[in-house]
């Protein structure tokens, strides 16, 4: 929490919840995925569900999937930029069960690869990122976040760690959470800082790891 | 971040609120100030945006409000309280047609600050640099009430909303005029007091009815509570407590009440044919 979420963010009206903070969701799947997608399947949930047609937030969730921040001036034609972007979405009201009553659930596909992002928006533009492919997670977006699937192994986390070290960045959270063990894990590591490409390609290097995301960290313009 | 805190701080209390949020977050206190600058900036255009234009919001219910003020002549003779209002409504307006505002500390809420501040500031005829820090010390508010509550409607109530947006805008007042930390922080306390109970029941879930003229009057409230406080007069409940109790309301509060359209102004009939039309005319 910042000053700055509390006299911000410049957006696109009309709900911070339901229109800045869906926009961040999109943005946060789309990062995860690591470009525009090609399908989207948007589950909403209670409230994102039940009064989001009027909060435009159907609109700033695909905004946010193809990239646009919370002020673009696009986020009102988002169906017809989708249309032009080759990206093919759909709604449906599902119950997530016991989450935030902003929530949906994202599932995306393109370019041989899709990924499942469960978010809540939580108001004043605050997002919390659940769950990234089934495994839970926490973070909000808006420090860079590095997110790694691999194997489970001993040693793994100091492995990263020690990278991330290296560069000398700061960690401010991390969480590990897998199948079983010996079966593929997730960790989520909140950083002080961005890291150096260097130390990104050291960590993909590491054998047992199968997929890694460094998330920029929201823009707080 | 508590009232208490900010309370205790060396006047002006802004100053106290940016060193503590600077080091939390790693930020250097020119940057922040930096941000506020460009947040003030964009208030002011969404301000002038919504004064000229009388465009209809999505659903049609407002729209012409800021300007219809803002044109009209001035009943009371109150130049000030004309001015607030219309700046809070011309902010909220553009908000309800999808125009570019700053949440503050949400969206629905978005009119009370400026309208307060920038209203009061306009009215003085003051810099806007002069509005940098007392706009730090709001965020600081809102914080110290976020530690307790979520200041969305749907969590808290309107009460938890523009409760939250009221008593930052009221603070900020009061270090714009020269109050102590002691003044700003009890001009929050009492804009926060005398809005607990507040539901939050927009016609139809659109944040148009009862929001865009809630915003002028709590942009109002705010520069009263303002004028109290510079007068000495303080909150009787300590201000932590205030926000303790506002919290415990929005829990009690049931779900109908908070943004759901299921109770409160949504419900009455006038509202619910007025629904049933607008859906007939989108088919």
């Amino acid at each position: 929490m910042s000053l700055l979420d509390m006299i911000g963010p410049v957006m696109i009206g009309p709900s911070s919840s339901h229109t800045a903070g869906a926009c961040r969701i999109g943005l946060a799947a789309r990062q995860l995925l690591g470009h525009t997608p090609e399908k989207a399947h948007l589950g909403l949930h209670a409230s994102f569900a039940k009064t989001g047609k009027g909060h435009g937030t159907h609109l700033a969730l695909i905004a946010g999937l193809l990239g646009f921040e919370p002020h673009d001036p696009r986020l009102p034609q988002a169906f017809q930029e989708a249309e032009k972007a080759g990206l093919h979405f759909e709604f449906q009201d599902t119950d997530l069960g016991n989450v935030h009553p902003n929530t949906a659930q994202i599932t995306l596909q393109g370019g041989q690869t899709s990924i499942e992002v469960m978010a809540s928006s939580t108001g004043g533009g605050i997002i919390e990122v659940i769950e990234v492919d089934h495994f839970k997670v926490s973070f909000d977006g808006f420090s860079p976040t590095l997110l790694l699937k691999y194997q489970d192994a001993y040693g793994m986390i100091s492995r990263v760690t020690g990278l991330i070290a290296i560069d000398e960045v700061n960690i401010a959270s991390l969480t590990c959470t897998r199948e079983k063990r010996g079966g593929t894990a997730l960790m989520c590591i909140v950083l002080d800082s961005g890291l150096s490409d260097y130390a990104i390609r050291k960590i993909a290097h590491i054998p047992e790891i199968s997929w890694i995301r460094m998330l920029p960290g929201f823009k707080r313009l | 971040m508590t009232l208490d805190d900010i309370l205790k701080a060396p006047s002006p209390a802004s100053q106290w609120v940016l060193d503590t949020d600077c080091e939390e977050n790693g930020l250097s206190a020119e940057e922040v100030k930096q941000v506020m600058r460009s947040r003030i900036a964009e208030m002011r255009d969404s301000i002038e945006r919504g004064l000229k234009t009388d465009a209809r919001s999505i659903t049609g219910m407002v729209g012409w409000n800021a300007k219809g003020l803002w044109d009209a002549p001035d009943a009371l003779n109150a130049p000030l309280l004309k001015r607030v209002q219309a700046y809070a409504m011309a902010v909220n307006e553009e908000n309800a047609r999808m125009g570019r505002i700053v949440a503050a500390p949400t969206a629905g809420s978005a009119g009370t600050i400026p309208g307060a501040l920038i209203g009061v500031a306009d009215h003085l005829g003051l810099e806007d640099e002069a509005l940098v820090m007392p706009l730090v010390l709001a965020a600081g508010i809102g914080k110290a009430i976020s530690r307790q509550m979520y200041i969305s409607g749907s969590a808290g109530g309107c009460q938890a909303e523009i409760g939250s947006s009221a008593a930052m805008a009221a603070a900020a007042v009061t270090e714009l005029l020269g109050g102590t930390s002691r003044a700003a922080v009890h001009a929050a306390a009492m804009a926060l007091m005398n809005t607990i109970g507040l539901v939050c029941d927009p016609v139809g879930g659109y944040v148009e009815v009862p929001c865009v003229s809630r915003n002028a009057f709590f942009a109002v409230h705010a520069v009263s509570s303002a004028q109290l406080a510079l007068a000495q007069l303080e909150s009787f409940i300590p201000p932590d407590e205030v926000i303790t109790a506002m919290a415990q309301v929005g829990r009690m509060m049931p779900l109908q009440l908070k943004e759901t359209a299921e109770g409160g102004l949504a419900q009455t009939p006038f509202a619910q044919g007025f629904l049933k039309d607008l859906e007939k005319s989108q088919k």
